[in-house]
């Protein structure tokens, strides 16, 4: 982090004697105030070559890969002291181990974390100066405060791991407490860094020149930040479970004793239920984030969803869905730890079917690619019966029945091992099965009367209906599926390690879907800014200003993926080295 | 029945509903959307035919005993034999130079700019309203009188291509790629703004942006042969005769 400051401290501020004398701007009846400058206009000269680099290449590499890692290293600490909370509070010692394990996973990422982000400074600084001296002019004291947050952050994660196995006893709840300044600082630094990129694309506190109104609160409290915040803090959470979810897969696999082989199912079934709770209201955030875009700018918005880059949100349906299917697979596979599995395997296959049909809506694009005998064929660029399944009430539809239904084979899982010992047990399930067909049926009314029977404004109000019944259906059954069991007795223990290695696989596919998504998504949201740095305000007038295809765009997110990916394996080897020296 | 023949009569099953739509509707789905259905069709049968231990045994046995027992070698080889052949015959069809073109990646919603020149003047999309839209209510027959005066240029300008019943059937569709877009349905106009229907009317194919080309649209720039109020009436007119709502953001 000195690196940032010095790097800051390197880029040209805009001064009035620097950039554009003449033309700079005070602030209205603040004589002293400070004068700021509207946004440069860039010439080609404006940005610097260095060792026939390509410039957007590799701030596009070096973004990727450090977004990556922190959302890794950012979410398992969230999870890593909600473990050791519950430890702390159930008293079961195995909760504490699995938190540290945990940690220690994300501990060598955390420096590759610091690099990365160093190599994405440096490369913007490189390439980009004047981009990176315009934001520096606005955002410089909250770069500063990202700095401090970091030397917190790096402070208390350091406490925290090392500490772990001394603040015990009485300084545990003081562990906790470090745990809780971990997580603090590291959400902080999310939503800084989380301002910068969202006034790239929504700018606010500037007018349309670009000239900043001196308040920072209006920069960083622009039309996205807030959605932005919400939509990568639940997404790091699952991604972090996934990763740590693919964690324990390559060490169940390379397990040699049935002892090690249940303590990393164990860890995996723990990693995709923080993945999977992460996984189900990930869809809502996003679609909140999309709507805003939507109202902020109808431009960007149809070039995200309905031009171009819509074809990326294709990709993103197919892999969502293997996403899904992974994790509904590996609870199908959970199920068979408990000794009341069979009672509940003849309903894989209905959710499976529900499933299927379920991404066959959500994936079905509007315009399909058409070779020119089925166009003929068709008389047209749509498909008369596929095309309204193209559009967002049918996409919303189909999410929400498939998260229920991922829900349906969680609670499957939680029952395959107890059997309810309260008297109203069965007007109990009655209810739950009353109230996923009620959700169900009211979920497909609101997207189809409202989705393509009234106008638009009832169509995107209805997706807030389709929402709340699902959020019911989880809310409601899992109070249900509490009270019913309550006293209930287990068929003995769960058959820790009795896991097909198939489901070890769904983990690491689930892991790397996760990767590969957000690259796409990454690329997109970014993308859709168009020829601007920032959006209407500042524009990119390099050689680079220019969509790429969607082929170059994935193939340089998919080898982005393949190196993340090789890294987190060596990650996972010194893990693997690490535990064997504690034992 | 054993599992694996189970799992190949469900996806000969679904590949044949796939199939109905094109073979007795001539509404063929798609072969880039079919492979996908597919996928998902295989997979999910997959997953949920091995998701127990019992399950994928009785699934991969038959498979590995196909291999490994001697009894099975005549079997063994038929399968050596088909598989292969099967494997070159679908590589051999995708490969074969073919006189049909290759379909495009097309965006079919092209992104709105901010501002747009038309009628000689800059016009803020953002703020862009139908200046008929509120008579709908205040002055319906003024309204209506837009509507049909909107009907006629619509009819003298618009249905050789558009069609007359607004479907994108009109008489020069089947020499235009892409085809006409069809008006009726929910899932044209009825998810734009007027203001956006009424760049595209004037603006027409050379006003399209330069990203997420080549459009090949041959929409006439209509600012050239139409006024502004005309544009607009034909505007009302579409949307009034597919009995479609303009999109409109939430008060």
């Amino acid at each position: 982090m000195l690196l940032l400051l010095l790097c800051i401290s390197s880029v040209p501020v805009l001064t009035p004697s620097s950039a554009f004398a003449g033309d700079a701007v005070s602030q209205a009846g603040t004589g002293s105030a400070p004068a700021y400058m509207p946004a440069p206009r860039l010439k080609a000269e404006d940005y610097p070559k260095a060792g026939g680099v390509n410039p957007r290449l590799a701030v596009w590499f070096a973004a990727q890969m450090h977004l990556w890692f922190a959302a890794f290293v950012l979410a398992v600490p969230v999870f890593v002291l909600i473990i050791e909370c519950v430890g702390v509070y159930t008293g079961d010692v195995r909760y504490d181990g699995l938190a540290y394990e945990f940690l220690r996973v994300s501990l060598t990422a955390y420096s590759i974390t610091a690099l990365t982000g160093a190599a994405l400074l440096v490369s913007l600084v490189v390439f980009y100066p004047a981009v990176m001296s315009y934001l520096v002019s606005i955002f410089g004291s909250t770069m500063l405060l990202y700095a401090l947050l970091f030397f917190v952050e790096s402070g208390a994660l350091y406490v925290y791991y090392y500490g772990w196995r001394a603040m015990t006893g009485p300084w545990k709840k003081a562990h906790v407490g470090v745990g809780l300044l971990l997580n603090a600082a590291g959400t902080s630094l999310m939503f800084i860094a989380n301002a910068w990129v969202t006034f790239m694309m929504t700018p606010a506190g500037v007018d349309a020149r670009g000239v900043f109104d001196g308040n920072v609160w209006h920069a960083v409290n622009n039309h996205l930040w807030n959605p932005m915040n919400l939509h990568r803090f639940i997404a790091n959470v699952a991604y972090g479970g996934s990763i740590v979810g693919a964690y324990a897969a390559y060490m169940f696999l390379s397990s040699k004793t049935g002892e090690e082989r249940g303590h990393y199912d164990w860890m995996g079934y723990t990693a995709s239920i923080i993945a999977i709770c992460g996984l189900l209201p990930l869809p809502f955030a996003g679609y909140w984030l999309t709507a805003e875009i939507y109202s902020y700018s109808q431009q960007m918005g149809i070039n995200l969803m309905g031009g171009v880059l819509a074809w990326l949100f294709i990709i993103q349906a197919a892999v969502i869905g293997a996403l899904f299917l992974a994790a509904n697979y590996y609870l199908w596979c959970g199920m068979q730890r408990g000794a009341f599995a069979a009672r509940y395997n003849g309903y894989i296959k209905y959710i499976a079917f529900v499933l299927a049909v379920s991404f066959m809506v959500w994936f079905t694009p509007h315009t399909p690619l058409l070779a020119p005998a089925e166009a003929a064929a068709l008389g047209g660029q749509f498909h008369p019966w596929l095309a309204p399944l193209g559009l967002m009430p049918a996409k919303n539809t189909a999410v929400n029945v498939m998260i229920i239904f991922t829900f349906l084979s969680f609670l499957l899982y939680r029952r395959s091992n107890r059997a309810p010992a309260v008297k109203w047990a069965d007007s109990g399930k009655a209810a739950q099965a009353a109230i996923f067909c009620a959700a169900i049926v009211n979920i497909v009314v609101a997207g189809v009367y409202y989705g393509y029977f009234t106008n638009t404004v009832y169509k995107v109000a209805s997706s807030v209906i389709q929402v709340a019944s699902t959020l019911f259906v989880i809310i409601a059954c899992s109070v249900i599926e509490r009270l019913i069991h309550r006293g209930a007795k287990e068929a003995g223990a769960y058959k820790w390690g009795a896991m097909p290695d198939g489901s070890q696989y769904a983990l690491i596919l689930i892991a790397v879907s996760f990767t590969w998504l957000m690259g796409l998504m990454g690329f997109v949201r970014s993308a859709i800014r168009q020829h601007w740095h920032v959006y209407s305000i500042m524009r990119d007038n390099s050689p680079d200003a220019f969509t790429p295809t969607v082929a170059y765009a994935a193939r340089v997110v998919s080898i982005g993926t393949v190196v993340f990916l090789a890294i987190i394996l060596f990650i996972f080897w010194l893990a693997q080295l690490g535990r064997r020296r504690d034992e | 029945m054993p599992r694996i023949v189970k799992f190949s009569l469900i996806i000969i099953a679904v590949y044949c509903l796939l199939k109905i739509p094109g073979v007795f509707f001539t509404r063929p789905i798609p072969a880039s959307v079919l492979s996908v259905y597919l996928l998902f069709a295989v997979v999910a049968t997959l997953l949920a035919m091995t998701a127990t231990g019992e399950g994928a045994t009785g699934f991969i046995e038959p498979i590995a005993s196909l291999f490994a027992d001697p009894s099975k070698r005549a079997a063994r080889n038929i399968v050596l034999v088909i598989v292969p052949i099967a494997a070159a015959w679908i590589a051999y069809a995708a490969l074969r130079p073919d006189d049909a073109p290759p379909p495009i990646v097309r965006s079919i919603h092209p992104a709105p700019p901010a501002a747009f020149t038309a009628y000689g003047r800059t016009i803020e999309l953002a703020s862009l309203t139908n200046p008929y839209r509120a008579s709908e209510k205040e002055n319906p027959s003024q309204f209506r009188a837009a509507v049909d005066e909107g009907a006629e240029i619509y009819f003298k300008n618009c249905f050789y291509c558009h069609g007359a019943k607004l479907d994108g059937a009109g008489h020069y569709a089947r020499g235009l790629s892409p085809s006409p877009v069809p008006f009726r349905g929910t899932d044209t106009i009825a998810q734009l703004q007027e203001s956006y229907v009424f760049w595209r009317v004037a603006k027409g194919g050379p006003g399209l942006p330069r990203e997420g080309g080549p459009w090949l649209s041959a929409m006439p720039a209509w600012e050239d042969a139409l006024t502004e109020d005309e544009a607009w009436k034909v505007v009302t007119f579409i949307y009034d005769y597919t009995g479609n709502r303009p999109r409109s953001w939430a008060k």
